[in-house]
């Protein structure tokens, strides 16, 4: 079996089980946040019942993340329906927007929190839950019925996936980001090349990145339709783990016979900088490609290109330089936010940096990625033209529908904001 | 379930994502609260580019100005119906807004989960691509036993595939109902 085969079969609690077998499986957590908990609440007590309490108040993690910096009405009363139900049902993991324990976008959370560990099952009401495959367990995102039958139950069908192996060789070139890497494995098995599939990321190229890195592979799977990332747990998974969590875990490996649906190889110093273009991430180029294309924002943040690894990228290229369109950075978390103070390069910290470059920096949240509220900092309210570190393109995805939005590393993008044309970022790089 | 579903056709391309079936904006509204329920109906697909709106000659609302019903019961699309985001408002949407079956190429896996353990409306996948065979406003029965779908516009019939093994939850209306009968919850 294959490591996602193997983590399926023992939360099926049965020693073997088979693609495409359609298994029920025990949850370690389920995720939820302000645009989905408030639906999946209303629906696990119309089901339930009114006084009915959720399986496992020690398994649901409650983490608003997208819609909070935003004086919409709507937005602030789903919040308070997840105060509420925190308070009836006695649930310990909640992140509060408005107190000390508020921390930002979930994905990256709830890595931060020691909630990702090798061989558990993760269920999230997000499609980006795929995001936690990095630390060789699976996660994959659910709708609201199904995570409110997990609320009662603890428990889930699942069609078991066959696995696409992506093998990344050799050493990465000093300008290339698991961003460029991800990008390039989409454009090539294009938006539906892994529906109902298991990726799995291998190879020198992919145990040398370090974990945020591997998030941001695995984060974008579902662009490829792909319904979990996975890459094994090796002595950097189990360093990041031990150091937020003393919660036990479990590491899996293929077994030498396990079968996969395909193998994709790649050389890592023939794959450049990426971007794709409008509406599709499949629509990847290379960045050199894309000269010509005037830009009127750059956006960095999200859990796919809003971690502390992203931010250090951007500086790196942002130090002693000016941006010459409007850049937006948004920290995924508070603790990436804080580190924007404790993280330096040549002695300045990440926030003179990007304050001195003439950045607008935004509070831990989702953000524009996903548009939302008209009010939400950083959104595309008109035609402008993006060059974002999210990850999806989409008509209209970061607000209004004649917006466009290019898809593209940290340091394609912070390189791109010095110039106000998409830029490779070898150029300054290599300075 | 019943046997037949007849309406008229809105037809839509590949990769129409969620974005485009309920733009993240508008995801606040309570689906528990009627006037706000109603939102969803009134802004279904309300995010598709409008020269793909309702093929071949787009430009075709799909909710009239002010409403929150269609005069569009079912959806031909191709491949990847559905990509995107795990919002289950998406369904939900287009159920609100009156749509009673999707007929795609091919889903995106989270949309048809939720479609199926919702119980919002029939997912069906074409044996070929449709999208280019029916026009928006053609008149459409589906027989579901049969997996058969006639365009009576054009006097033309097309294999559907059969729904497998999620048949049984969508025949029960959803996952909780399934899960009911099947004695996995209580009743």
């Amino acid at each position: 079996m294959t490591i996602t085969e193997k983590i399926l079969a023992k939360h099926a609690n049965t020693s073997h089980v088979n693609p495409g077998e359609n298994i029920w499986i025990d949850v370690d957590v389920l995720m939820t946040h302000d645009v989905c908990g408030p639906p999946t609440i209303g629906i696990f007590k119309k089901q339930f019942g009114e006084n009915a309490k959720v399986w496992d108040s020690q398994k649901i993690v409650i983490i608003p993340d997208h819609y909070i910096f935003t004086k919409d009405k709507h937005a602030h009363r789903n919040v308070q329906i997840l105060r509420e139900f925190v308070q009836e049902q006695g649930l310990p993991y909640f992140y509060n927007p408005g107190t000390e324990q508020y921390k930002g976008v979930c994905h990256v959370a709830l890595a931060e929190e020691g909630f990702n560990l090798p061989g558990s099952v993760l269920f999230g009401t997000d499609s980006h839950t795929c995001t936690a495959g990095a630390f060789g367990m699976f996660g994959t995102g659910i709708g609201n019925t199904d995570a409110a039958f997990v609320m009662g139950t603890g428990k889930l069908w699942i069609k078991v996936p066959e696995t696409m192996k992506f093998i990344i060789e050799g050493e990465l070139p000093p300008y290339l980001m698991a961003k460029d890497i991800i990008l390039k494995i989409i454009n090539d098995i294009g938006v539906d090349g892994a529906t109902y599939k298991a990726m799995e990321f291998d190879g020198e190229g992919i145990f040398s990145l370090n974990m945020e890195e591997r998030m941001t592979l695995c984060n974008m799977v579902i662009e490829a339709g792909g319904k979990n990332g996975i890459i094994q747990a090796d002595e950097k998974t189990i360093k990041y783990v031990k150091a937020r969590t003393d919660r036990e875990f479990e590491i899996y490996q293929n077994d030498s016979d396990a079968t996969f649906e395909s193998i994709h190889i790649f050389q890592a110093h023939k794959i450049e900088p990426m971007v794709a273009k409008p509406y599709l991430p499949s629509n990847g180029v290379p960045a050199k490609t894309l000269k010509d294309i005037q830009l009127d924002q750059c956006y960095i943040g999200s859990c796919t290109g809003g971690k502390i690894t992203d931010f250090i990228a951007a500086a790196r290229i942002l130090n002693n330089q000016q941006v010459k369109v409007k850049t937006i950075v948004v920290p995924a978390t508070r603790e990436v936010d804080a580190k924007f103070d404790s993280e330096t390069i040549h002695g300045k910290t990440l926030r003179k940096i990007f304050t001195d470059a003439g950045v607008e920096l935004g509070p831990p949240s989702c953000a524009a990625c996903l548009g939302g509220p008209p009010d939400t900092f950083g959104r595309l309210n008109s035609d402008e033209i993006c060059i974002s570190t999210t990850n999806r393109n989409f008509h209209g995805r970061m607000g209004s529908k004649k917006s466009q939005t290019y898809l593209a590393s940290p340091y394609t993008v912070a390189a791109s904001a010095i110039t106000g044309n998409i830029t490779d970022p070898r150029e300054y790089l290599e300075k | 379930m019943n046997n037949m579903i007849s309406g008229k056709a809105y037809v839509l391309g590949n990769d129409v994502d969620t974005d485009q079936i309920i733009p993240a904006e508008h995801l606040v509204y309570n689906m528990d609260e009627p006037e706000e329920r109603r939102l969803y109906g009134m802004y279904a697909l309300s995010g598709v580019p409008p020269q793909k709106s309702g093929l071949p000659k787009g430009n075709i609302p799909f909710v009239p100005k002010n409403s929150d019903k269609s005069i569009y019961k079912i959806i031909i699309a191709g491949k990847n119906f559905g990509c995107g985001s795990s919002r289950e408002h998406a369904p939900a949407a287009l159920s609100i807004a009156g749509v009673q079956a999707v007929v795609a190429l091919s889903y995106a896996r989270i949309f048809y989960r939720n479609t199926v353990d919702g119980g919002f409306l029939i997912p069906f996948e074409s044996k070929d691509s449709l999208f280019n065979k029916i026009r928006t406003g053609d008149e459409i029965t589906i027989r579901q036993d049969m997996y058969i779908l006639k365009n009576i516009t054009t006097e033309k019939s097309y294999n559907l595939k059969s729904l497998g093994e999620v048949a049984g939850i969508v025949e029960t209306g959803g996952l909780f109902l399934y899960a009911k009968r099947k004695n996995l919850i209580s009743k």
